[in-house]
């Protein structure tokens, strides 16, 4: 008891709380940047922390990347364009709350239950960890194949479009991530000799221009939209407990997906979201609602990515392992403050333990407030004449492509994406398939190519170990599923409705 | 209203500008008696938030202090560090240019990834080493890496499964080099490429390889948490940060060093006035407190060699990584 006395007396350190309130501030700024991900917002922070104490250092990171992730929705939901690959995939539904004068709602919904979410995530981090710690270290990379592979399957189902062209823009979104050397064999492929493709396509550029950039782009090509009413903003928590008592059956199902997948190192945020929604769709008494302005997607959505954020630092805390890009970076900011990973963190340094516990529910809770000033603010675009909007939104996606690697050629593939994104729209293949294959691509090739070095070839592995078996039983199942119903139709047995190509 | 918002808007997209924009924009160098005489840039090859990155911060910093002008870190990531590396080497040579320069320099060239090599910078002060070391799950049977080097010895090729890092990558070159010099062919271990260090030390600790040849610092929070074991260091001297764990030579008496490395360099042909300014500087900011608590902190090497002798430790490595990527099948040229 006396530690988390001690926990609290650091917390309330003044520079504590002035790097909490700066830091919560300046990462919803730039998380609300179209083109700015939660990622660069925290390595940004790295020579800030060399001068802060080790508390306050944590702190802003902690801070700065949930509120990051956060803001990320804001863009998304007034004007189609995601901050991270995480809400792209319920961008299109909140979007389309916006575009039925619901934009409060879809706002506080990912305000609310983000917030949520982290707090549940960071229960489970208090209560949990070393169980969820074993759980991540059973994990070989024939689970972590199977994994991606389900991943992939929610292609068909978050999209509205036919199955048929969400698995080829999917299928696409594969063919792109073999671009580059950052692949098991380490050849250059699809490189055409150009130094620049080496590293493979990013999933943030692939992102901002698919979304950010067509989007100016149909401005562009299309009649300005009729101007929403003019009203008054409503309340952003007003509706939010009611979804909550609503929807309480899919928020605790993100929720508890979240973490699963969170402590999973590599699969992270970005497939929490798009499982959960996929999931949501799936379980929901109303699927045919999704797509047109339905919160339901948004609750399960909202509330796995947060809670596999903070999920997220249970193998960075327990093993060094970083779950995803901002706890890689935050694993460095801890061993060069003196709090290194690892059981003894929990043991002997467990007051600046207590201190991360509350520091992660304080992030959570100051989020509500700021976050509300935030979408008041953001929520003017929407007043904004168009031809005054889309300019800065296309400088922003410049300016941001540009400042990932200070190298112009991310801007032109911003550009590249931005015109692909726009075709593809247009002729009906849903461009949030294409990202979901640009970031599980690589995730499935690596797993499939270095399992099959470890067994020589072999692929009885990926069946006999009892996580890889459940997972390639529900997998398969999936697949056959569609499959199954067609046959029973075509049999004569009892009507049954098709239910899509992915449990 | 709207104006307010918009602005606002804008505002924070030039403040996010403005340093990218300041090294290009500064104005150009007239014949100036003493350097520096306004900022200097700092390329990084590698993005933010990484250990080359975090190195490069603090020796700007601590250059700063020693040279009272800023020096100003860029990060100019893309093509596997094969843009950052070049984009050091054709910098123009005024000394207002410089970066951050790591082994993968020696290696890209020899898989026909860049024509630059080595010879196409200036070097200016070599600043860490991180060795690569030997790491076994906890409940190996190997308890020393003798056992270990036997037991390879004695399988037959492909049986044990090693990994690290990339295919191709400085951790597979270690694995390659230390085979070589037990007389063992490159492939006898096989390599199982892995997205960087902390995935193969996850797929170590659940059971799905029988070592990997990460550097220590790497492995570090595995061999804390009691999960994995370090045998041995493949360095001339065992890690300060790492008393307990033996060296090759001193235990299996094989005598093979590799590492991952980084210095600072400039583009060739820089003043010699700047060569030898950044020569002392570099050398008193790796004397400096800072410069080693950092480096302990993170369990980084403490290794420094000045401008001549990191030249001479790239003529090295250049051959020896070179050797080993033959040996690996993984050289194009």
């Amino acid at each position: 008891m006396s530690e988390l006395y001690e926990a609290i007396r650091l917390v309330a350190a003044p520079d504590v709380v002035i790097a909490i309130v700066a830091s919560a501030i300046y990462g919803l700024v730039v998380g609300s940047m179209p083109g700015l991900s939660a990622t660069m917002a925290t390595a940004l922070l790295v020579p800030v922390t060399f001068w802060l104490s080790p508390i306050a250092a944590i702190a802003t990171i902690i801070t700065a990347s949930a509120m990051a992730i956060f803001s990320g929705d804001i863009p998304g939901c007034l004007l189609r364009i995601p901050g991270t690959p995480a809400s792209a995939a319920y961008t299109d539904e909140a979007y389309a709350m916006t575009r039925k004068g619901q934009a409060e709602m879809a706002l506080g919904a990912g305000l609310w239950f983000s917030a949520i979410g982290g707090i549940v995530g960071t229960l489970s981090l208090v209560l949990m960890a070393p169980l969820l710690a074993e759980m991540a270290l059973s994990f070989s990379t024939y689970e972590y194949f199977w994994l991606a592979f389900l991943g992939l399957m929610c292609a068909t189902l978050v999209a509205r479009s036919s199955p048929i062209k969400a698995i080829a823009s999917m299928l696409l979104g594969l063919l792109i991530a073999c671009i580059g050397m950052e692949n098991p064999a380490g050849t250059p492929r699809f490189t055409f000799g150009m130094t620049d493709l080496l590293g493979g396509i990013e999933p943030i550029p692939a992102l901002v221009g698919v979304f950010a950039v067509s989007e100016v782009m149909r401005a562009m090509a299309s009649a300005e939209p009729p101007k929403l009413p003019k009203r008054k903003f409503g309340s952003i928590l007003a509706n939010q407990w009611m979804l909550t008592k609503k929807y309480q059956k899919p928020m605790w199902r993100g929720n508890f997906i979240g973490i699963i997948i969170g402590v999973l190192p590599g699969a992270g945020a970005d497939m929490a979201a798009w499982v959960s929604y996929a999931m949501s769709k799936k379980f929901s008494k109303t699927p045919e609602l999704f797509g047109t302005g339905h919160p339901e997607g948004l609750v399960e959505a909202g509330a796995s990515n947060n809670a596999s954020l903070a999920s997220g630092w249970v193998p960075a805390l327990l093993f060094g392992i970083p779950g995803d890009t901002i706890t890689a970076i935050a694993i460095g900011v801890l061993y060069m403050k003196g709090l290194n990973p690892g059981p003894t963190l929990f043991t002997e340094n467990a007051r600046s333990m207590y201190a991360l516990y509350l520091i992660f529910i304080i992030a959570n809770i100051i989020m509500i407030p700021l976050g509300i000033v935030m979408i008041r603010m953001a929520s003017t675009v929407l007043r904004a004449p168009r031809a005054s909007i889309m300019p800065v939104i296309l400088l922003l996606c410049a300016v941001g492509a540009y400042a990932t690697g200070n190298n112009l050629f991310s801007v032109g593939l911003v550009g590249a994406f931005g015109i692909l994104g726009f075709v593809m729209e247009r002729n009906g293949y849903p461009v949030a398939a294409l990202v979901l294959g640009i970031v599980m691509g690589s995730m499935v090739e690596t797993n499939f190519v270095t399992s099959l070095i470890k067994s020589d070839g072999d692929v009885l592995p990926f069946f006999e170990r009892p996580v890889s078996a459940v997972l390639a039983a529900m997998t398969i199942g999936a697949l056959l599923w569609p499959l199954g119903v067609w046959i029973w139709n075509r049999t004569g047995g009892a009507r049954l409705q098709p239910r899509g190509a992915a449990e | 209203m709207h104006d307010l918002t918009r602005r606002g808007l804008l505002g924070a997209a030039t403040a996010l500008a403005a340093p990218l924009l300041a090294g290009p924009l500064a104005g150009p160098a007239l014949a100036q008696p003493k350097w520096p005489a306004r900022p200097v840039q700092m390329l990084c090859p590698w993005a933010a938030g990484g250990g080359t990155d975090a190195v490069l911060r603090i020796v700007a910093i601590l250059l700063e202090k020693e040279l009272g002008q800023p020096f100003n870190v860029v990060n100019r990531t893309g093509g596997s560090g094969v843009v950052g590396h070049a984009a050091i080497a054709a910098a123009p040579a005024d000394g207002y240019t410089l970066g951050i320069i790591t082994a993968e320099i020696c290696m890209l060239h020899w898989q026909g990834l860049t024509e630059v090599t080595y010879k196409n910078y200036t070097p200016l002060g070599l600043m860490n080493n991180d060795p690569p070391g030997i790491q076994v799950n906890i409940n190996s049977p190997y308890k020393d890496v003798k056992q270990l080097a036997d037991a390879i010895k004695a399988s037959t090729p492909g049986k044990f499964k090693a990994s690290g890092t990339g295919q191709g990558g400085i951790w597979h070159l270690a694995l390659a080099g230390w085979l070589g010099a037990m007389g063992l062919k490159a492939d006898h271990v096989r390599w199982v490429p892995s997205n960087g260090a902390a995935p193969a030390m996850q797929d170590l600790a659940a059971n799905g390889l029988d070592f990997t040849t990460c550097s220590v610092p790497e492995a570090r929070a595995m061999l804390d948490a009691g999960r994995a074991r370090s045998l041995a260091v493949m360095a001339p001297e065992r890690l300060s940060a790492f008393p307990n764990i033996p060296t090759l030579k001193e235990a299996m008496g094989v005598d093979y060093n590799s590492g991952a490395w980084r210095g600072i360099a400039g583009p060739p042909g820089l003043p010699a006035a700047v060569v030898s300014t950044m020569d002392a500087a570099l050398g008193k900011v790796f004397a400096s407190q800072e410069y080693k608590d950092f480096l302990n902190a993170r369990g980084f090497g403490m290794v420094y060699a000045d401008a001549a002798g990191f030249g001479e430790h790239m003529a090295k490595a250049d051959v020896s990584l070179g050797d080993a990527m033959k040996a690996a099948g993984l050289a194009k040229v």
